[in-house]
């Protein structure tokens, strides 16, 4: 025997721009999109991973009062979130899981809208055509296969491979490392692979599957099972926004130039509980959370700003008060949220009329009509 | 592109001319007037004209393109229409309805064949969860048309999982048109309109019946030929577009023939059992009515129960088991309806609540002409 063969958490050859510490490090594929982006880039970043993290903190919070019936914290992922979704253009179109908040905030989806569906006043919450940002999935891992036919239709439009920045057009989809042991993924790249469809499959391995560790889907890392299908792979610290964004970049770029789909695996730490109903303390270490947190992905942004001169006080002061400015408007735009009126369910069943939708919705409607006689009858 | 000679020659296409663009349709019979036609045939043409008028219509499944699917039903067309438009999949039937739902939000209309019933249970987590729940989770902001054809039902002498009846199983996801033709005229109509409805459709085939003929009515001819040529995003469909005579073809049922002393309910493959049925009685002096359902959801309720209330009987015949089988739901809503006209209980003909049998046996398994006979004796009986 030789050598083992590398765990699926081994970090040998993740691409990484900035150490735990915040220290630039050098890598000559992706120095140069990183040297692209410029200061204030680097501080909308920042920024948008502040704001995303304070919406975590806020709606747990609001979770806890009894104002959502559940929520799916997003907390420690925010540098992959947030790199991959800055290397987006106007056009591209994300499929993602339902942790993905930070890349709805900066595809402009407001965060509000996003805990309509944590609310359970709507199963979706947002124009996603508008967005470019597609619903939120609860079934792990079907939406690739929906990123994948997407690909395959803006493939057929002619949007990839013209050269025109503002036309050429890629798909990303995003999905955990417990998504990658379900058949559809896999299908997803079977279909990616053998069309040569510009999506972009972004795994974001947070390390655990509610309570299965990645150890549990797999003996190798996530992204080595992609070559397999014909399908580049890259294995990148989650928690390093330029890494993510510099090898979300290439990926997005091969797929917009007619070069095919690519596989990226973010490795981060859901430092969270699965959701607001989980309790991690049931099977991980704090230890182990401990560590992570010594790795936060802020703070790594933060050292690196602060060590390059350009995260001036008066910004950071600024992005408090939007922090807290927006905590405030979630608290009160969430409380608003009231019961959607009782016949809004038989409402878009169907685009065209249904016999059997229509009666039911008639016949309760009268149902609901006798309680409303009968209550003005004993007045 | 060059011309190297220097491989091995590997798959088809080293000696099948390949059929990458789409080529001239001279050779294409023409799409007018009244023809006798196969079931399947009608089929075939109900698609070609489909994607003649609409450039967003792809065929997508395993085997549909050269070899035009292992019932024919596609023949010819990847040749007319390209690759693009008549797309061989991997063979992943989830994969095949999780990419059609992709492009059908991107603006295209997918048309999946799923090869034989039995193999469309790998689908069926993207069929219920997602393609019958994308209208109403987005509000109404999106569309997913998207057809899923499938041969079902037995009668063919066909090996295990290749002659089943899961009609039901989607009938009961809300979300999700499900239809089935029974004769080439309605074939050819049914699946136009299904293509051109903005819901997603379960097409169930009945394909014992696919070599049965009929006369169809093809329609007035196509303006012009061009049309699948262009190429670009799609863009919204004229309303007018749609095939002459489809409107309600996806939400009525249909009385195929007049009777006064029984109802016989049927759809698919059971229909023209159903039409034998009633020669026979005739013969035997009971009038019967044969009512074809053509579609399961909506279930046509009125057009059932107004002929109930003329004869005051009903028995409902389906391949499928009748334990919890469309039979029920009808059977339970024309009790309801027609409680004081019902002259006898509802009484239902189906398969077993066995697995289907094989093929030797499904002769007796099937609901035939002597055991929807038997039914139709034990309600004038009562």
């Amino acid at each position: 025997m030789t050598t083992p063969p590398p765990g699926p958490l081994s970090e040998v050859g993740l691409v990484r721009l900035l150490t735990p510490a915040g220290e630039r490090v050098s890598d000559p594929r992706y120095d140069d999109a990183a040297a692209a982006l410029a200061p204030d880039t680097l501080r909308g970043m920042y920024r948008d991973m502040v704001l995303a993290r304070r919406f975590d903190t806020e709606a747990t919070a609001l979770q806890r009062q009894g104002e959502l019936a559940l929520f799916a914290q997003a907390l420690g992922q925010e540098a992959a979130q947030v790199g991959s979704a800055y290397a987006l253009r106007r056009q591209d179109q994300v499929f993602p899981s339902y942790r993905e908040h930070a890349v709805a905030h900066v595809r402009g989806v407001d965060l509000a809208d996003v805990l309509r569906l944590f609310r359970g006043v709507d199963h979706g919450g947002w124009d996603s055509a508008a967005h470019g940002f597609h619903l939120y999935t609860l079934v792990v891992g079907a939406h690739p296969l929906h990123a994948t036919g997407y690909a395959m239709g803006v493939a057929r439009d002619g949007l990839v491979g013209t050269g025109d920045p503002e036309r050429d057009t890629a798909v990303l989809t995003y999905f955990g490392d417990g998504s990658t042991s379900q058949g559809d993924v896999n299908e997803a790249m079977v279909f990616a692979a053998v069309n040569q469809a510009p999506v972009v499959l972004f795994c974001v391995n947070n390390q655990w599957a509610i309570s299965e560790p990645t150890t549990k889907q797999a003996r190798v890392p996530l992204a080595n099972r992609a070559p397999g299908f014909g399908i580049p792979s890259v294995r990148v610290d989650g928690n390093d926004v330029l890494a993510c964004y510099a090898v979300t970049a290439e990926a997005l770029e091969r797929a917009r130039s007619g070069g095919g789909p690519t596989f990226v695996e973010a490795l981060t730490y859901r430092m969270g509980a699965h959701t607001t109903s989980d309790d991690p303390g049931k099977y991980r270490s704090s230890e182990q959370e401990e560590f992570w947190r010594r790795r936060d992905p802020i703070d790594r942004l933060r050292a690196y700003l602060s060590a390059i001169g350009e995260l001036p006080e008066v910004f950071g002061a600024e992005l408090a008060d939007e922090a807290d400015a927006l905590g405030a408007r979630l608290r009160t735009e969430v409380r608003a949220m009231g019961k959607p009126a009782t016949t809004s369910m038989f409402e878009h069943v169907y685009a065209t009329p249904h016999a059997v939708v229509d009666a039911e919705r008639a016949w309760f409607e009268r149902y609901e009509a006798s309680f409303a006689d009968s209550e003005e009858g004993t007045r | 592109m060059t011309t190297t000679t220097d491989r091995p020659p590997t798959g088809a296409g080293s000696t099948i001319p390949a059929t990458s663009g789409p080529q001239s349709a001279d050779a294409a019979p023409a799409l007018t007037g009244v023809q006798r036609l196969t079931f399947a045939k009608a089929i075939t043409l109900g698609l070609r004209r489909a994607m003649l008028d609409d450039p967003r219509v792809l065929v997508m499944g395993e085997d549909v393109g050269r070899l035009g699917g292992v019932f024919r039903v596609t023949d010819g067309l990847q040749g007319e229409f390209g690759e693009d438009r008549v797309v061989d999949t991997p063979l992943a039937e989830s994969g095949i309805v999780g990419t059609a739902i992709g492009l059908a939000l991107r603006g295209y209309r997918p048309v999946c064949e799923i090869q034989f019933d039995g193999f469309v249970f790998p689908a069926f987590d993207q069929i219920t969860t997602q393609l019958a729940k994308m209208h109403y989770r987005s509000r109404g902001r999106l569309t997913v048309p998207v057809v899923i054809r499938i041969p079902y039902g037995g009668g063919i002498g066909a090996v295990e999982h290749h002659s089943e009846s899961p009609e039901v199983l989607f009938a009961h996801t809300a979300g999700l048109r499900v239809v089935t033709p029974s004769d080439p005229a309605q074939a050819y109509t049914m699946i136009q309109a299904a293509i051109a409805s903005p819901d997603p459709v379960l097409f169930f085939e009945p394909k014992g019946r696919y070599w049965d003929k009929g006369d169809v009515d093809l329609g007035p001819a196509l303006p012009s030929s061009g049309a699948h040529a262009e190429h670009g995003q799609a863009g919204p469909r004229d309303d007018e577009a749609r095939p002459a005579g489809a409107s309600g073809a996806l939400d009525t049922a249909r009385v195929v023939r007049v009777g006064t002393d029984l109802t016989l309910v049927a759809y698919g493959p059971t229909v023209a059992t159903a039409l034998k049925v009633a020669e026979a009685a005739a013969a035997e002096g009971t009038s019967i009515e044969v009512v074809d359902l053509r579609t399961l959801s909506p279930l046509d309720t009125p057009t059932v129960a107004a002929s109930v209330r003329r004869t005051g009987r009903c028995v409902v015949v389906h391949e499928a088991p009748v334990l919890y089988g469309s039979g029920a739901e009808v059977a339970a809503r024309i009790t309801e309806e027609c409680f004081y006209h019902l002259q006898a209980p509802v009484l239902r003909v189906g398969g077993f609540h066995a697995p289907y049998p094989v093929a030797k046996l499904e002769h007796e398994y099937l609901p035939g002409v002597d055991r929807v006979l038997d039914a139709v004796d034990r309600a004038m009986g009562y």
